[in-house]
């Protein structure tokens, strides 16, 4: 009775990991353009939870964290936001030239403890800083998991530039070595990823063409970086691609295992492959 | 040794304005570019960016024609859709550019003329001359005509377009 009891937690616990985009429903944000001229540009974006990319079919993604910046560094304002049924949109007035980044960051805590012969979870919006105070006197076996989503896009008006990659070390972030900004069909383009500021060996790197809709095959790209956190990308055709990193899986992830202790972190972001 | 012929000429023609162009070394590239009449609902005049390559140089803008003269510059929004030429030189310029900026041409076929400084080729060598032209709710089409420097007088090199182009002609003198 007591195995029966544990299992169904973990299944739970489990769950609630898998809650971060990287599961079934794919999180995006997609701007209207990410290669700019002009002297008054703006870009407008739509934000989504889909099956498919990029339809807004099943959520709407939720604005609350999102912030942009300025090439210079500077936090700029983000306008016009809304949130339908199945969609969010905003705008970004790019005010200067340069290459501008809009994110969505959220950092949390999940897991689970057990109390009076129950085990219970973590509430939604538990943080390393309010961990504390979430877990209750008397609570025993608690099993914590942190977890930083990123979900970003960069997009440039006339030349790029790469002043808002310094990474802030938390989470999984990129660093270009080709410009996100600067990708064309046929070419091979290279991108570094770190984990918590240190280049993230082995990670998977998802890589999926949008237009899902109109196609039979998903298309997707499985990769992996390397030890230095790289991964190569061929780009066979122009269009709007979702790119996601996760941590992996952890090993024995499977119903009736004990829930994982473990770092988890995902990443996403809409890269445009123009036409050479 | 184009000394003693030009002493020759000098006697001969007593310095007429034919001399110059009668010089062993062409200084001028003259490029023609014709711009097809299409039959289609809504026509825009093409953009169109010229630029010169060279391995190993950064690429070098020698004309853009575009609607430069709409209010608050809002022609250069379309610029990046000349995107071969958006990426190779123009995301680092700034509009108007003196000198390069120019009007958006009719169809019909124009000639437009440059000096050896002007395009950049100063050094011998093997250049690229690139056409890129884009049209509002149409397409692109992009031309290379290959040149050296120091070049011969007469035909330089041709290119021919099927869409939003039609012959492209380099000759020098």
């Amino acid at each position: 009775m007591k195995k029966h009891i544990w299992g169904f937690a973990a299944t739970a616990v489990l769950a609630a990991l898998a809650a971060v985009p990287a599961s079934a429903h794919r999180q995006w944000m997609l701007p209207s353009s990410t290669v700019l001229s002009g002297d008054d540009v703006w870009v407008t974006v739509d934000a989504a939870v889909s099956n498919d990319l990029f339809y807004f079919e099943h959520q709407p993604m939720r604005l609350d964290a999102l912030k942009a910046w300025a090439p210079d560094g500077n936090e700029a304002a983000i306008e016009n936001k809304a949130t339908g049924r199945y969609r969010s949109t905003f705008d970004v007035h790019l005010t200067q030239k340069g290459t501008w980044r809009i994110a969505s960051v959220s950092d949390g805590v999940m897991g689970t403890y057990d109390l009076n012969g129950k085990t219970e979870r973590l509430p939604r919006g538990t943080t390393t800083a309010n961990l504390a105070e979430r877990i209750p006197a008397g609570a025993t076996n608690v099993k914590t998991a942190e977890s930083n989503n990123r979900n970003e896009i960069f997009v440039t008006v006339g030349e790029p530039t790469t002043t808002l990659f310094k990474p802030t070390g938390k989470g999984i972030e990129l660093v270009p070595v080709t410009h996100p900004n600067d990708l064309f069909a046929g070419e091979a383009s290279t991108f570094q990823f770190l984990l918590d500021g240190k280049p993230a060996a082995g990670l998977p790197v998802t890589v999926i063409p949008g237009g899902i809709r109109y196609r039979d095959q998903l298309g997707q790209v499985d990769l992996k970086t390397d030890a230095e956190g790289k991964v190569e990308v061929t780009w066979p055709e122009p269009g709007m691609y979702w790119l996601n990193v996760t941590t992996p899986q952890a090993d024995g992830a499977v119903e009736g295992a004990p829930p994982p202790v473990a770092r988890r972190a995902s990443y996403v972001t809409t890269l445009e492959v123009m036409a050479p | 040794m184009p000394l003693p012929y030009r002493i020759v000429l000098s006697v001969g023609a007593s310095a007429t304005l034919a001399v110059p162009a009668l010089a062993a070394d062409p200084g001028t590239m003259d490029v023609t570019i014709a711009i097809p009449r299409l039959k289609v609902a809504e026509y825009h005049k093409p953009y169109v960016a010229i630029w010169v390559e060279k391995a190993g140089a950064k690429a070098k803008t020698v004309a853009v024609w575009y609607d430069h003269d709409m209010k608050a510059n809002e022609g250069t929004k379309w610029l990046r859709d000349v995107r071969q030429w958006w990426r190779a030189s123009g995301r680092s310029m700034s509009f108007p550019a003196n000198g390069i900026t120019g009007a958006t041409r009719a169809p019909g076929t124009h000639k437009i003329s440059f000096t050896r400084a002007q395009l950049g080729a100063q050094a011998a060598g093997q250049y690229t001359l690139v056409i890129e032209a884009a049209r509002e709710v149409g397409g692109r089409e992009l031309l290379r005509v290959p040149f050296t420097w120091p070049a011969k007088a007469g035909a330089g090199g041709r290119a021919a377009g099927t869409t939003e182009l039609g012959g492209v002609s380099v000759a020098f003198r």
